[in-house]
């Protein structure tokens, strides 16, 4: 599964949502595999009383991991050139995550097509969580 | 330090990020895709802290650890939190040169990029600062180039 130049457009949006109501055990999962272990994202005692969060905040790189899992389904997999971007608030337990790509523009490079995509993943409040960019080869 | 792509891994990491696509799971179907193996999703490489010696987010075998045990932290003065500044993970950018997939033997070299201050919305500056990691395989072929950007804060995130 790949996509075609002559099936996408400017504008066309692919959107999933990629975590629904967030669980402290994915989190812990997400620790677990990634090897990241602060317990900031793990161990409520530490996260209350040491840090002063309201809970455990997940990983950010959980959120452009689950973001990474819209764009794969959009551009197919081994598709991606570039993926990139910001962490701009915190996710917490509880928290729905929507993950959305844009067309926004399309490019050649040495002969191969490829298609631009900004990313957006929001919150269950619409607000932003994670913004970026990404570059996909597309078939012509 | 060599990072040993291996197949128990990155169904594990799947999993944790809510990926379902078989590619990931399943060698049988993986063998059908134009990968034609078993891959790692995009952000999977930076699991290579696993096999990091000194990692310092993992604790580490007979050595105090800084989350909560007996207390709610095992280091009285734990320079990561309780002294108020913490490093944040702002901004994360990679380049795909090709597949990362299971058989794969990586090795990173890091290097140090810009850096750069700012004043917070809410006070106190931060700092931040770029961090650039190549992943080559033994035959020194590129597969993934990462670009990390950390943030020290004065301030931990989600206080007020």
């Amino acid at each position: 599964m790949a996509l075609h130049r002559s099936e996408i457009s400017i504008g066309d949006v692919y959107e999933h949502v990629v975590i629904d109501n967030l669980t402290r055990t994915q989190i812990v999962q997400y620790a677990g595999a990634s090897g990241d272990y602060n317990p900031l994202h793990t161990d409520e005692i530490f996260a209350t009383q040491v840090v002063g969060n309201p809970t455990v905040l997940a990983h950010g790189m959980l959120t452009m991991g689950a973001t990474g899992r819209m764009l794969t389904d959009f551009v197919g997999d081994g598709r991606l050139v570039e993926y990139g971007g910001r962490f701009l608030a915190p996710v917490w337990p509880g928290d729905t995550l929507t993950a959305s790509a844009e067309v926004i523009g399309f490019r050649v490079r040495d002969e191969i097509s490829e298609v631009e995509l900004s990313v957006t993943t929001l919150n269950a409040a619409a607000q932003e969580v994670f913004k970026g960019r990404a570059v996909a080869r597309m078939d012509d | 330090m060599k990072f040993p792509i291996e197949y128990g891994h990155i169904m594990t990491f799947a999993r944790s990020i809510g990926d379902p696509n078989p590619i990931y799971y399943d060698e049988v179907y993986a063998a059908t895709t134009e990968p034609g193996r078993v891959i790692a999703p995009p952000t999977f490489i930076r699991a290579s802290v696993q096999f990091e010696p000194d990692y310092s987010l993992r604790p580490r075998i007979g050595e105090p650890w800084f989350g909560s045990g007996r207390e709610p932290t095992g280091i009285a003065t734990s320079e990561s939190a309780a002294n108020g500044g913490i490093d944040l993970h702002a901004e994360q950018h990679f380049e795909y040169h090709r597949p990362v997939g299971v058989g794969d033997v990586l090795s990173p070299t890091q290097r140090i990029g810009d850096t750069w201050e700012r004043e917070g919305r809410r006070g106190g500056s931060l700092v931040f600062q770029e961090t650039i990691t190549e992943y080559r395989d033994e035959n020194d072929v590129l597969f993934v180039t990462c670009r990390r950007v950390g943030v020290r804060t004065s301030r931990p995130i989600g206080r007020d």
